[in-house]
């Protein structure tokens, strides 16, 4: 009979209105800026750059290679490479970026600078609320407005951070161990240096 | 008609010339969303490229992501581990499932039916949109394979929350069936509208569901058999008459052959390494020659030609987009039918503008 079809729609309509009081399932809306859905561990926007302790420039982990700003696809990432070295985490002298920008209306957040930094210094962020009443100048981010505390990333991807944090001190770990069995190593070859000039030291007295 | 209109699915233009309310000639006009990606692919190393892949087809970055991955995988001989093959599978058919849901709903809203069955679709698609969200990151931008596998992995419990969404799939398709196809209205808008002969089909290179519609057995899961399709069992859904209808019962039958897919995906999913360690990504240079690889899109055969000449950029980048293929035979579709026709063809044919003008 013609106008089944239409009713048999309408009744699905009906129960979905009726439903959406009851059931969670149907009633999905989120009030937005009241409420809030919680972002997933994984989730990326723009990139920012790590510092270890309290201090954002000493404990920046940048070391301006370069390779974010190279592999960049849609060539976002301006780095200027500083005259000087300071120390990194492990206490080797590095240089460090005078300049870091990143364009982030340019940005497509892609995360291929997190993928290639061997250095583990840029993460992505999970702040979406970035709207600005500057087209240019303030959707450049400087490295003081990129540089962001190790706690802060702890704070979005809990994970993430642990997993870094570990990999990071096995590296010093084994940096350290070397530099100890290297000491040694050193210290064996003087001694032994020692004791093999000694005997020609005292032979002839 | 168009470019700013809101059934043309982004900006896409057609000159129609109109007898009363008939449509005795139809030109379409491409290009308003034309952003060179060939050509920025051209300049861009290999792993620069995935990431605009997605920006072609906007609602399906897996499948592109997918479809460029496997082109390079050919080129340099790159084996995948069974993992991320399965992972590859259950991303690309969820992939299919959200966009065939989009789509239907967008057909209904192009025929008038403005706001319930695209709010019931959408409903849907938000449920894989925040699995695709907690799995890479990024709802639409997903950015996820590479070449030599995926980019992380998913756990235990992402498998657990995708295979509880995807066992209560059947019930929204049982309940839009119910909802639209034995509406009345949706019958004589649809049937015999747009009607598309087999023989035409394959002269103008139509593939996806829109070839099947015509009753032309030719799915590349099934021909090509890339990936593990063939370890899964499923049936190649067809059509008889070729019409819009037709085309919108393609793609709800077509949702749940990939529901049985993913099912027996998720069955068989074993732990495992997800990359290839030996696929160096940064500076990746391939050997010297050529490759098409190609996998059967939700919208049809999506194709990525490369032509390496051993630098880390290739020296061709070429994409077959399955929309622009398919909306080349419009004109051949509308004629004869009414300006309000149009839409409704144009909807059933499932363009995506991004990867129309690329």
């Amino acid at each position: 009979m013609i106008g089944t079809g239409i009713l048999q729609g309408m009744a699905v309509t009906a129960r979905n209105f009726i439903g959406s009081y009851f059931e969670k399932e149907r009633l999905t809306t989120v009030q937005y800026p009241e409420e809030r859905a919680p972002l997933p561990e994984n989730y990326r926007n723009f990139p920012f750059l790590i510092y270890d302790g309290n201090n954002p420039h000493a404990g920046l982990r940048c070391v301006a290679c370069k390779i974010c700003e190279k592999e960049c696809p849609p060539q976002c990432i301006y780095i200027a490479k500083s005259d000087d070295k300071k120390p990194d985490y492990m206490g080797k002298p590095q240089f460090y970026p005078k300049i870091f920008d990143i364009d982030i209306s340019v940005c497509m957040s892609c995360q291929i600078c997190v993928e290639v930094c061997p250095f583990e210094a840029i993460k992505m962020d999970k702040d979406f609320e970035l709207s600005q009443r500057e087209r240019f100048d303030h959707l450049l981010l400087r490295r003081e407005q990129l540089s962001k505390s190790n706690e802060y990333y702890h704070r979005i991807h809990p994970v993430e951070a642990a997993a870094v944090d570990k990999n990071l001190a096995d590296a010093a770990a084994v940096a350290e161990a070397k530099k100890k069995a290297a000491a040694e190593a050193a210290a064996k070859a003087a001694a032994a240096k020692a004791a093999a000039a000694a005997p020609a030291s005292l032979s002839p007295s | 008609m168009g470019p700013q209109h809101p059934s043309t699915h982004g900006v896409f233009r057609m000159n129609v010339a109109l007898d009363g309310e008939v449509v005795r000639k139809l030109k379409p006009v491409f290009g308003y969303l034309h952003r060179n990606h060939e050509k920025i692919g051209e300049n861009t190393s290999y792993l620069g490229s995935m990431p605009y892949t997605d920006r072609l087809d906007y609602f399906c970055s897996m499948t592109n992501n997918w479809a460029y991955a496997l082109s390079i995988e050919k080129l340099a001989g790159i084996e995948v581990p069974e993992r991320a093959e399965y992972l590859r599978v259950i991303l690309a058919e969820i992939t299919r499932l959200q966009n065939h849901a989009s789509l239907l709903g967008f057909l209904l809203s192009d025929m008038g039916a403005w706001g319930t069955p695209l709010m019931y679709a959408f409903r849907e698609r938000e449920k894989i949109l925040d699995l695709f969200e907690s799995l890479a990151g990024s709802r639409m931008m997903c950015d996820y394979m590479r070449f030599g596998g995926c980019r992380l992995d998913a756990s235990e419990e992402w498998l657990a929350r995708a295979k509880q969404i995807i066992d209560r799939f059947p019930k929204f398709l049982d309940e839009f069936e119910d909802l639209i196809l034995g509406n009345e209205i949706v019958i004589g808008r649809t049937q015999n509208v747009g009607k598309l002969s087999a023989e035409l089909a394959i002269n103008a290179g139509i593939t996806g569901p829109m070839l099947r519609a015509c009753g032309v057995n030719y799915d590349i899961r099934k021909v090509d058999g890339y990936g593990f399709y063939p370890r899964f069992t499923f049936r190649i859904p067809l059509g008889e008459h070729g019409d819009t209808y037709d085309r919108l019962m393609m793609r709800a039958l077509e949702m749940r052959e990939s529901v049985s897919i993913l099912q027996q995906a998720f069955a068989q999913i074993q732990p495992g390494p997800i990359v290839n360690p030996k696929v160096k990504l940064r500076g990746f240079r391939p050997p010297v020659g050529e490759a098409y690889g190609r996998i059967e899109g939700p919208k049809g055969e999506l194709g990525f030609y490369l032509i390496s000449d051993g630098s880390p950029n290739p020296y061709r980048y070429r994409v077959r987009p399955p929309s622009f293929i398919n909306l080349s035979i419009l004109e051949d579709l509308c004629l004869g039918h009414m300006v309000a026709d149009v839409m409704v063809i144009l909807g059933s044919v499932d363009i995506v503008m991004g990867e129309v003008d690329r």
